[in-house]
């Protein structure tokens, strides 16, 4: 019996971590096209904030780990994938200097249904922020910089799931 | 030998951000390797006696009883803050 080329399937869960931005729509089309059996797309994008407690921002420098980085945002997003028969999770996670209101992050979870699709987006989300080895600095309005201290509130969300 | 990463505030108050140290017989696990880096001096002993620091074994997180052994990779950080 000849055997037939083994198909190859696109990996459910894909993760970059670089200092470039992404583009929503073409991230989106790329998540769609790995999504064949699904019936729900969520996407989740965060962007720097120009403002902290002390005042106006100009800035964040964005540290991370980066052998440990994709790993730890991989462990995640399979967790949510099995948790809630997830069909494909993106993640892209930007590093370096970034301005106010410049993109940060992104989530993109598919699933057959909504429910399932909001709720592993945000458990990654929640999950991402109290457990990738990201650290943001702050940079004030008058150039000073100031490494941002862990919320409890973040801690909080997590521990719902 | 070992591989010690520092990240963060943690870097800036240790004043490096790599060691590479030799692991003593004696040192079985984190609790007893993060011994041995703070008694390098004040700026490692006050930055890894704050009780919020994370640790990581090859990239894994850790606690204290997790074993060290030669050729490991150990990062000390501050909670994160990415997102």
């Amino acid at each position: 019996m000849p055997t037939e080329p083994e198909e190859r399937l696109p990996a459910a869960v894909q993760i970059r971590v670089e200092p470039r931005d992404f583009e929503l729509g073409a991230e989106y089309e790329a998540l769609r096209k790995r999504s064949a059996s699904s019936g729900a797309i969520v996407t989740f994008t965060g962007l720097v904030r120009d403002f902290n407690a002390q005042g106006a921002l100009n800035g964040i420098i964005l540290e991370h780990y980066p052998a440990m980085t994709v790993k730890s945002l991989h462990a995640i997003a399979e967790k949510a994938r099995v948790k809630w028969d997830l069909e494909a999770v993106t993640i892209v996670h930007r590093v370096g200097a970034l301005e106010n209101h410049d993109q940060i992050v992104l989530v993109g979870a598919s699933a057959r249904h909504r429910d399932a699709a909001f709720d592993g987006a945000r458990f990654i989300m929640d999950y991402l922020k109290t457990e990738a080895p990201f650290w943001k600095k702050e940079v004030t309005s008058t150039g000073d910089t100031e490494w941002v201290d862990a919320k409890a509130s973040d801690q909080r969300a997590r521990e719902r799931w | 030998m070992i591989k010690v990463l520092f990240f963060a505030r943690i870097r800036d108050q240790v004043g490096c951000a790599e060691l590479t140290v030799e692991l003593p017989d004696n040192v079985a696990n984190i609790g007893d390797f993060t011994d041995l880096i703070k008694a390098r001096g004040a700026g490692f002993d006050e930055a890894l006696s704050d009780p919020n620091i994370l640790v990581a074994v090859n990239q894994e997180m850790a606690g204290e009883q997790t074993t060290v052994e030669d050729g490991d990779e150990i990062a000390y950080f501050p909670p994160v803050t990415g997102g």
